[in-house]
């Protein structure tokens, strides 16, 4: 059991390295939609979210605080992807006719 | 499902996650990578909702249905020129619900007011102290970027001195939680307001034109503290999700501080321009009107537009698009210099010009631009100051020394567009505005550059 944590921290580790690897590679055009991708992604958080709230614990606090953190996780999730995409749809190469922007 | 089950869906999630950032590498695949990282969020969910851990409904339909809507509303109405505020107003609400994560992680124990292990209970300070912090801080940043506070960094004596008093009240106040790590420990509440004072007092003295960086950062802290919140329930798809997202964070802060030339250190803790006053430059401004720019224009082979935040600020970016337009049909090869902090955010530029159709394969970044400056006919600097500075080149004694700027002084001609001879946003003097081969195009940007298509289709 006192393992976990390490084995936590070595995942953590691993994964930095990783997002660093995978990061460095995007070029500067692409900046906007990386930082709004990203803070989806960072909302995975709602998992966490999901399992408070739906713990059916006896404290009510608990399923509060979850309820509360399913929302914002939830508005960061959806939020950060649509926009995302909506952003990525304007990028395009010359001489292709535009998409209309969807709304 | 079983926990087996749901801990093998986290990792297709996860596998869904590298892959949607690897496609973020060239435009040409990123809105396919972005559709694949959002499947792999829809996978974790489900599973997560599947799964034996989460037995009661009522609540997560509620605050799901109330989030999507939010969410899906204001990805739908932001305007582009709005990314900046948008994408702090969500790093904010990442950082609040990997606080609140943490927070009920507290309450795992089962009994209320029951202690929970020294490792759950430190991972939990993390992810309230990060994720306060970078929700406050955002909100600071989201006020400064909407100009609902004053946008100036606002310094006063003492204030590293507050904050170091705060940040070791802070650890002090964690200490004293891990001794009895109860949820109503008044220590854990003390944490709380501490981290979301830190994080207003951390954003408060930076200025407007710094705040590509402090985006960035609050990415970052948004992305550690959901890295914390997975620590707290043990949880690994928040941990290299988290992960991933503080690594590209931190990329882009770094990139930022490069491109002016500035440690974190001191864009984060000194204002800016504090230190040093520039030599003044004295010299005549050449002005031009949109008559003879556009003769000029005609007559080029080449032309770089140079856009900057005034762009943005005018929505200057579907007239300058037209312009550009309009020149390629004349045979002009036409480009678009942007400087990696042009604008609030990283890549801020390079979005507006896409939404105003123009082609990416146009976007130059500064250090390819440079070299070719000196085949530039006219290079055409649109609500920018600071990142076309020649200052930072030769002025020593300039707060900006040092940062590499587009090097528009360099090209056979230049146009300023600027709204009147007041100095940009560093309040530096711009030496540019008085070179020979400067000629300034005073106005509104937006319609100094109509009156220019008006005059060449005239």
């Amino acid at each position: 059991m006192e393992l976990v944590p390490v084995y936590l921290a070595f995942i953590l580790v691993l994964s930095i390295f990783l997002g660093f690897e995978l990061i460095a590679k995007v070029p500067a055009t692409l900046h906007t939609p990386l930082m709004s991708g990203a803070n989806a992604i960072s909302g995975i958080t709602l998992v966490g979210a999901l399992l408070a709230a739906g713990s059916g614990l006896p404290d009510a606090v608990a399923t509060w605080l979850g309820a509360a953190a399913v929302f914002f996780a939830t508005v960061n999730v959806v939020g950060g992807y649509l926009v995302t995409d909506r952003m990525l749809g304007m990028f395009r190469r010359r001489e292709q006719p535009a998409k209309p922007e969807q709304r | 499902m079983t926990a087996l089950a749901v801990n093998l869906a986290y990792i297709g999630a996860a596998a869904l996650f590298v892959f949607g950032l690897k496609m973020l590498g060239s435009p040409a695949t990123a809105r396919r990578g972005n559709a694949l990282s959002a499947a792999g969020m829809l996978i974790a969910v489900v599973a997560t909702l599947l799964s034996e851990g989460v037995l009661e409904f009522r609540w997560i339909v509620v605050a799901a249905a109330a989030g999507a809507v939010v969410g899906a509303l204001a990805s739908r109405l932001v305007a582009m020129t709005a990314m900046p505020e948008m994408v702090a107003l969500f790093n904010g609400s990442g950082g609040i619900a990997s606080l609140l994560v943490g927070w009920a992680a507290l309450f795992g124990g089962g009994e209320a007011a029951a202690a929970v292990s020294a490792f759950t209970a430190a991972t939990v300070l993390l992810s309230v102290a990060i994720g306060g912090l970078t929700f406050s801080g955002s909100l600071v940043a989201w006020g400064k970027l909407a100009e609902a506070l004053p946008s100036g960094a606002l310094l006063f004596p003492g204030q590293r001195f507050v904050n170091g008093a705060l940040l070791a009240a802070l650890i002090a106040c964690a200490a004293m939680f891990m001794l009895n790590p109860v949820p109503d420990s008044p220590y854990f509440f003390a944490v709380l307001a501490i981290a979301g004072l830190l994080g207003v007092m951390a954003v408060v003295p930076i200025g407007g034109a710094d705040m590509p960086v402090v985006i960035s950062l609050l990415n970052s802290y948004s992305g550690l503290a959901a890295c914390a919140a997975g620590f707290a329930i043990n949880n690994n798809v928040l941990i290299v999700s988290g992960s991933l997202v503080g690594a590209a964070g931190i990329i882009l802060t770094n990139i930022m501080c490069k491109a002016m030339n500035r440690s974190l250190a001191n864009v984060l803790f000194s204002g800016f321009g504090a230190a040093k006053t520039a030599s003044k430059v004295e010299g005549e401004v050449k002005p031009i009107d949109a008559n003879d720019a556009s003769l000029i224009l005609e007559a080029a082979s080449a032309v770089a537009f140079v856009p900057g935040y005034g762009m943005a600020v005018a929505q200057a970016q579907h007239v300058v698009q037209e312009l550009g337009e309009l020149l390629e049909e004349n045979g002009t090869e036409v480009s678009y210099a942007i400087h990696p902090v042009a604008g609030r955010m990283p890549g801020h530029m390079n979005v507006l010009l896409a939404e105003a159709n123009v082609p990416y394969d146009q976007l130059v970044e500064m250090e390819d631009m440079n070299p070719r400056m000196p085949n530039v006919d006219v290079a055409v600097v649109i609500g920018a100051n600071d990142v076309v500075n020649p200052s930072a080149r030769e002025d020593e004694n300039s707060p900006i020394y040092g940062m590499p700027i587009i090097n528009v002084d360099h090209a056979r001609t230049v146009f300023v567009l600027k709204r009147s001879m007041a100095s940009g946003f560093a309040g530096v003097d711009n030496p540019l505005f008085f070179g020979d081969n400067t000629r300034m195009l005073f106005g509104d940007a937006k319609a100094s550059v109509a009156e220019v298509i008006a005059a060449l289709k005239g």
